[in-house]
């Protein structure tokens, strides 16, 4: 292990986490003018042109409000659920290959932080373990609405993690590899080579589970705010919560890059656009995707939630599968 | 070098969280530690090339421990200390240890006469899900197969156990048809 391998690798994941916990605060700002557009207003417009400052203006008051715990909560889990979730998101992070090979000053730089072979399952599986937080967050803060929100999350990640699982495994089948890279290579021919054609089915129930996966509406169950106050987050203030938040647009990006990179032809270049570019767009699309979503549909109840993972999509990812297998063997 | 500090790193880290889930009254504090301690075993893993099983079981696990909390929060105020009743504390604490100690026997003989030897070592050639496939198909097919048979049983049964009246939808009857129901079925 030399010098040059760890001088590096300290230096991305110094770029990774810099550039997305800005990009969560960046993030609200885009998803308060998105929602308003669609809804017919105007958004934040105060502070700075076009509210662009709005942005500083949360950032500071949420450094600066005092950082509450109430007293019946059990400190140290109290203490330490925002932890999980903002750590588990940039943790995934860390096997997610986001641009393609370049070169500076003659040292090529891979921009991925571990080229694990196994990429695709770490950054799932740590995903889901981040929603331990919100979990934890509940279950510690003894308030009826966040227990409420902690049970919502167990049948939450209950439902929807097969359903990821189920649906990922096609294109796994037909690639033949777990690692990420090998995913992009794959789609390296251009827009006809991209697996979302030949696996329209996992496409869309891959990006549904990411709904659920990243508590978006529609399955913004865990902190609805008409029925359970703020679920989890009730007695959150200050940073805590702000890592919740972190969290949560880390994970939007993370499903983004990945949905991106299984389906969409990755970091390959599209057209006369360089991959770098490509990947970008297709990300902030998948983001503009979660918003426009969010504003077109209401919430679901829990139990349409676990209807809809258990009794139909479940099935459906069991028979594309089964349907792959067929193809495939023939 | 750094394997070492990791490896550690990891193992007092495992066996401290294992121990408050043991020693622990709090059901939150246990079960927290539990999943801490099956998230960091996968750390092994890890450190053994075996990346494909140390993901395998941060998933497995995250997920199963997540049951476990269900049940928690269901059946405790997790929030407070259970009262634990165990009116002879040596013969439990005689017995568990006699048994920890066996098992810590029984894994270390053969390391002792040095018989210890993989019998499929990682190799770099093929990728670790592939090598996972391969012992799983051909060597153990006969015991994987079994276990697909018992947790098919498993899920029959978990499903006749829930499905009886499946049918009627207790979150959209209002409280006195549930009352109703009640009065019918005594």
């Amino acid at each position: 292990m030399d010098a040059a391998f760890v001088i590096a690798t300290i230096i991305k994941i110094l770029i990774v986490l810099g550039i997305f916990s800005a990009l969560a605060g960046f993030g609200t700002y885009v998803e308060r003018k998105v929602l308003a557009f669609m809804q017919r207003r105007l958004g934040p417009m105060h502070v700075g042109p076009y509210g662009l400052l709005q942005v500083l203006a949360d950032g500071i008051k949420l450094f600066t409000k005092e950082d509450f715990i109430p007293q019946g909560a059990v400190r140290p889990i109290f203490m330490i659920a925002p932890v999980i979730t903002a750590a588990t998101a940039f943790i995934a992070m860390a096997a997610i290959p986001m641009f393609p090979e370049f070169t500076i000053g003659g040292y090529t730089v891979k921009p991925i932080i571990s080229d694990i072979n196994v990429g695709l399952l770490f950054v799932l599986g740590v995903m889901g373990a981040g929603l331990y937080g919100p979990l934890l967050a509940g279950m510690a803060s003894q308030n009826k609405w966040s227990i409420l929100g902690a049970a919502r999350t167990a049948i939450q990640f209950l439902s929807y993690e097969v359903v990821t699982g189920l649906s990922v495994l096609a294109p796994v089948m037909i690639v033949g590899s777990l690692s990420l890279i090998d995913f992009n290579n794959y789609q390296a021919g251009g827009v006809s080579d991209w697996l979302v054609w030949k696996q329209p089915i996992a496409f869309i129930l891959f990006l549904i589970a990411g709904f659920a996966e990243t508590n978006r509406t529609p399955f913004d169950l865990l902190e609805h705010e008409a029925e359970v106050i703020s679920g989890y987050a009730t007695e959150y203030s200050g940073m805590r919560w702000g890592m919740f938040f972190i969290g949560e647009y880390a994970n939007m990006f993370t499903l983004g890059f990945l949905a991106s990179l299984i389906f969409l032809g990755g970091f390959n270049d599209l057209w006369f656009i360089p991959g770098a570019i490509a990947i970008l767009m297709k990300v902030f699309f998948i983001f503009f995707f979660f918003l426009w979503t969010r504003a077109s549909w209401p919430h679901v109840r829990p139990d349409q939630l676990m209807w809809l993972c258990w009794k139909v999509l479940m099935p459906l990812a069991v028979i594309n599968v089964v349907i792959t297998g067929i193809v495939m063997m023939f | 070098m750094v394997e070492a500090i990791a490896f550690y790193l990891f193992a007092f880290l495992t066996v401290a969280m294992f121990t408050i889930t043991v020693m622990s009254k709090n059901a939150l504090y246990a079960m927290s530690a539990l999943a801490a301690g099956m998230i960091f075993i996968s750390a092994f893993f890890f450190l053994l090339d075996a990346d494909f099983l140390g993901v395998v079981q941060i998933i497995v696990y995250s997920g199963a421990v997540m049951a476990v909390y269900a049940f928690g929060m269901m059946f405790l105020d997790t929030t407070k200390d259970v009262k634990e009743k165990n009116p002879s504390k040596k013969i439990v604490f005689f017995l568990s240890g006699m048994v920890a100690l066996l098992l810590v026997l029984i894994v270390l003989s053969p390391i002792v006469s040095d018989k210890v030897q993989a019998l499929y070592p990682i190799s770099h050639d093929i990728g670790n899900a592939e090598a996972v496939g391969i012992v799983l198909f051909t060597k153990y097919l006969v015991p994987f197969e079994v276990a697909a048979i018992m947790l098919l049983v498993a899920m029959i049964a978990g499903i006749i156990l829930a499905s009886k009246r499946m049918d009627e939808s207790i979150t959209l009857k209002i409280d006195q048809e549930i009352e109703r129901s009640k009065k019918e079925q005594q």
